[in-house]
């Protein structure tokens, strides 16, 4: 009881300001980081987009927009970017609907739950070099298990990774395996949210189970479906680690993703000034990605 | 009232488990290989079994542990690891009590900002970095590995959510104790944080032993390389023996898995609620 009176509740100037001195130290470790290493380069990235530098000459020319005329004027640019597209689309969609319907297989009182649960989402957690190592070796073309599975029943496979047609395609395969599990995730917490009495309603009003899943669940999992769209895409937008274990490129550019094309520009050859205007490339194409999605489906409020 | 739900039939039940099991056969089908492979004889390599051990071959791990510094590479994981751990979960307990518990001016513009910078791409930071980490002469350090990545605002928003889910009442005893916030902090509110503490230290486990383009960038002497370094090193010069570089893949996955399934139930409620969220 002691001091009560003096202290007068919490308003007095002197207590209030003791408040903004605590705020200021906890808040100041991550604020200091954050601003160091996350804000302050975002915006250095941009100056230094317009400035030619190998990191360390004392000379620093200015070239404008050089570095974007050359970046928009080369096919490289345009093959990683189509590369990366191509791999965010299949990826993104292809674990989605895998995760959804598993999410929906799951979404009842059965036996082996957890242990489902825990098998799909193991891909998530494993080291994205590791699963790289794995998957080549899965894919050789002769020794590798899925030819010789394949093999079991007569079907001659591809050379996967070696087959410029296939490469990219055998890349996003493991893209998918490791995301299943987040999908699935996602859509269970979600479909946990519908009441089971409003399938039930409609099972009695003699719908089958393929008419819930697309006129009562899917609609109902869309803000759901717009999260793992987003987070797909910038996800698999930074793709880098894989393609680097798996296939460094190759065959020849099939695989070159924006982020190997930033490395090898950036931490090959040095130009630090190019490999910027690539980074704030991918940077503003995420941007105006989301933002399209985010109209197209009016911020998820559509539902 | 009467239970509408009704069972499900027989032929539907097994549907369900085929699929599922089929699924999670395909999920597991690389572990069971790996883990398969990385006890075999050398020789033995491309004869069956393919899927379940039959084989003992320990010797494997010793001589990849031989042919590569292997332990040093995984005591590097693990310091950079405990380093972003202890730093990013204790400096986002801070900043997400400040958030949750004391008016400040901004400080809702302050919270929006910091969500803002989630959208920041990896890419577009990583090359001013390494001329930072250049400039404070921290190359090839620890420092590099773990003080840039000491932040995280994902975890700052974990532990906002939760601080703000706990009822104020909780606090006032200690605050009619003439307790400043910084105490009532340390005293009240981190240690019934334990849940979110699990989460929040699971995820940035996962995410720096995970870790591959930042160590690839700001490390050069193999005395510094982390375990995912050393593995891709190693599939370069190793490749051919698949035996060896299959028990270094071991290796180098298994704290994750381990970290996952202690923690597992945290780790699927933390990310399923983000996802409520977003």
């Amino acid at each position: 009881m002691r001091n009560l009176t003096s202290k007068s509740g919490s308003l007095t100037p002197a207590f209030f300001r003791k408040e903004q001195t605590a705020a200021f130290l906890l808040l100041f470790p991550s604020i200091l980081i954050l601003g160091v290493f996350n804000i302050y380069p975002a915006f250095y990235s941009i100056v230094l987009s317009f400035f030619e530098w190998n990191g360390f000459s004392p000379d620093i020319p200015f070239v404008g927009i050089e570095n974007y005329k050359t970046l928009f004027t080369n096919g490289v640019f345009y093959n990683s970017l189509l590369v990366t597209i191509i791999y965010s689309v299949v990826v993104t969609f292809g674990s989605l609907i895998i995760g959804l319907l598993v999410a929906v297989a799951l979404d009842r009182d059965i036996k082996g739950k957890t242990l489902y649960r825990i098998l799909y989402f193991l891909p998530v957690v494993t080291p994205t070099v590791a699963s790289g190592v794995v998957w080549k070796y899965l894919f050789d073309p002769t020794q590798g298990i899925i030819n010789t599975m394949l093999s079991y029943i007569n079907i001659q496979g591809p050379a996967w990774l070696n087959d410029s047609a296939w490469a990219l395609f055998s890349v996003s395969i493991v893209g998918i395996w490791k995301r299943i599990g987040f999908c699935m995730i996602i859509y269970l917490a979600a479909l946990q949210g519908v009441s089971a009495n409003l399938y039930e309603a409609a099972r009695i009003d003699g719908a089958t189970e393929f008419n819930i899943l697309k006129s009562i669940k899917i609609p109902l999992l869309s803000p759901a479906t717009l999260f793992l769209t987003i987070t797909g895409f910038i996800d698999s937008f930074r793709i880098f680690d894989l393609v680097y274990v798996m296939t460094n490129g190759g065959p020849v550019d099939e695989t070159d993703v924006l982020g190997l094309m930033l490395y090898r520009n950036g931490f090959e050859y040095f130009k630090l000034g190019y490999a910027s205007s690539i980074a704030v490339g991918i940077f503003g194409i995420l941007l105006i990605l989301s933002f399209v999605q985010w109209k197209f489906t009016q911020g998820g409020e559509a539902y | 009232m009467v239970r509408l739900i009704r069972k499900e039939s027989i032929t539907r039940r097994i549907t369900r488990h085929v699929f599922l099991s089929v699924g999670a056969f395909i999920s597991i089908l690389p572990f069971l290989w790996l883990i398969t492979t990385s006890l075999k004889p050398p020789n033995t390599l491309y004869s069956a079994p393919l899927l379940f051990p039959t084989h003992f071959h320990i010797e494997n791990y010793i001589e990849a542990f031989q042919a590569a510094p292997f332990a040093r590479y995984s005591l590097n994981s693990f310091i950079m690891s405990a380093g972003i751990v202890l730093t990013q979960t204790l400096f986002s307990a801070f900043a997400g009590y400040a958030f949750a518990r004391i008016k400040f001016k901004f400080s809702n513009l302050l919270f929006f900002i910091l969500l803002g910078t989630m959208m920041i791409s990896n890419y577009a930071i990583v090359i001013p970095n390494f001329l930072t980490v250049n400039a404070l002469g921290w190359y090839d350090t620890f420092a590099a590995l773990i003080i840039p990545r000491a932040a995280s605002v994902f975890a700052i928003f974990l532990f906002r959510q939760f601080f703000l889910s706990l009822p104020k009442e909780i606090e006032d005893a200690a605050k009619i104790d003439g307790c400043g916030k910084i105490r009532i902090f340390f005293q009240i509110a981190l240690p019934l944080s334990k849940p979110v503490i699990v989460t929040s230290a699971l995820f940035s486990f996962l995410f720096a032993w995970n870790d591959f383009l930042w160590p690839l960038i700001v490390t050069d002497s193999p005395q510094m390389r982390t375990i995912q370094l050393g593995l891709s090193v190693f599939q370069g010069r190793y490749g051919v023996r698949w035996t060896l570089l299959s028990a270094a893949t071991v290796l180098s996955i298994l704290p994750s898995i381990v970290a996952f399934l202690i923690a597992q139930k945290y780790f699927i409620k933390g990310i399923a609620g983000t996802g409520l969220k977003g």
